[in-house]
């Protein structure tokens, strides 16, 4: 598990909307819809997609709390 | 400088050094401190592939297969995700996970709310409190077998003490309602047998986080004339959210795994309505042995898991910096 304290780098050249602040809060709000679509009682297809949107928001946070600040 | 005698401790450290065999103990000597500190921990790192980090990984290759772990001699045969496709397809599936939402959220709601009211008046030393903490805490030193079992008798429309009570405040007889039996009030059921077993826990993180609060910040809210609901909200609450933080964490992840208080009480049923996630889970695995089938059901539960485990540590670390 991320604990979100990735080591911070310096900022050089690096585009500013890959900071990792911005993609963490992307990457967390893709794992909050994941799992609300996994768990709501109203659409089948929206639980259908849960799993990967789940994925996709997991991976994503894994890899960008390495990115600098 | 003065010749003191050897401690036990360098007596004993000299007894080993004289014990190890000269062939080792040349060996040991050409290592740098990492190494050594490697040698350490390699038995732990170990372990832990080898009961944690290897079966997920076989989980996930198992995820992809027909295998069935009661016919070891059938041909295992790559499916892809099909697996997957069929549970996030499937209603009773769906149906399991709407269980388990509703059992996590109630459960965690009043676990943290009674909690952190019983630690709230616990931590306010009153005379034999104590004792009262001791005997707060006993449900959570009970096995769940034990209290799935007394919560069964407790539940019995007959001669339950549950029925009877809520007969002495609601005036409606006894056996005109089954907490078990009834569709509508078996997940309350479970819901209450859990918030008692582990609210307990929920108000000993509470507790080490009042106490944890110093003095003279109340001291110096006192004189500022502050007063008791506004150091409640103002220093109290923030000072503590990031134990309650910690207690729903710690709760939320075992409650997704809840099994065998809901099998001892009520075995999944009446029909599926109290049927969680993991005892679809066993069902599927150890009753229908598709092993295959359940690894991925596994995998969908984990990463559900821990992707909203990233999301918490990541609130957690927020809380803390404030």
């Amino acid at each position: 598990m991320s604990t979100g304290t990735g080591q911070s780098q310096p900022e050089g050249k690096w585009p500013k909307l890959l900071r990792r602040g911005i993609m963490e809060n992307l990457a967390t709000l893709i794992i909050a819809a994941g799992f609300i679509m996994l768990f709501q009682p109203f659409t089948l297809i929206l639980y259908t997609y849960s799993f990967v949107t789940l994925l996709v928001g997991t991976v994503m946070f894994i890899i960008v709390s390495k990115f600098p600040e | 400088m003065p010749n003191n005698p050897p401690s036990i401790l360098d007596r004993s450290a000299d007894k080993a050094a004289a014990l190890t065999p000269a062939r080792m103990s040349r060996s040991i000597k050409g290592l740098s401190d990492r190494a050594v500190a490697w040698w350490f921990i390699a038995p732990t790192i170990i372990l832990l592939l080898a009961i944690n980090i290897f079966p997920l990984i076989w989980a996930v290759k198992l995820s992809f297969t027909n295998y069935r772990a009661n016919r070891l001699n059938a041909e295992v045969k790559d499916v892809g995700l099909r697996n997957y496709e069929r549970i996030l397809t499937d209603p009773d599936i769906w149906q399991a996970m709407q269980a388990t939402a509703h059992f996590v959220f109630w459960t965690i709601l009043l676990q943290t709310l009674i909690g952190f009211a019983l630690a709230y008046l616990i931590d306010r030393k009153f005379r034999g409190h104590a004792f009262w903490t001791t005997v707060i805490l006993i449900p959570m030193m009970l096995s769940p077998a034990v209290v799935g079992n007394f919560w069964r008798f407790l539940y019995q429309p007959q001669i339950g003490l549950f029925n009877y009570i809520v007969t002495f405040f609601t005036g409606a007889e006894p056996s005109s309602f089954q907490m078990l039996g009834s569709v509508d009030l078996a997940p309350w059921a479970i819901v209450i047998v859990d918030t008692w077993m582990w609210t307990p826990y929920v108000m000993l993180i509470c507790l080490a986080g009042l106490r944890s609060i110093p003095d003279y910040i109340y001291e110096a809210a006192e004189v500022d004339r502050a007063s008791n609901w506004r150091r409640f909200w103002s220093i109290t609450l923030p000072m503590a959210l990031p134990f309650i933080m910690l207690a729903v964490l710690f709760r939320g992840i075992e409650n997704f795994k809840m099994f065998d208080m809901v099998m001892l009480l009520t075995g999944g049923g009446p029909g599926s309505t109290t049927e969680v996630a993991s005892i679809t889970l066993k069902r599927e695995a150890f009753e229908k042995w598709r092993t295959g089938y359940s690894s991925a059901f596994a995998i969908i539960l984990f990463v559900a898991v821990f992707g909203l485990a990233n999301i918490y540590v990541k609130a957690l670390n927020r809380v803390k910096q404030r």
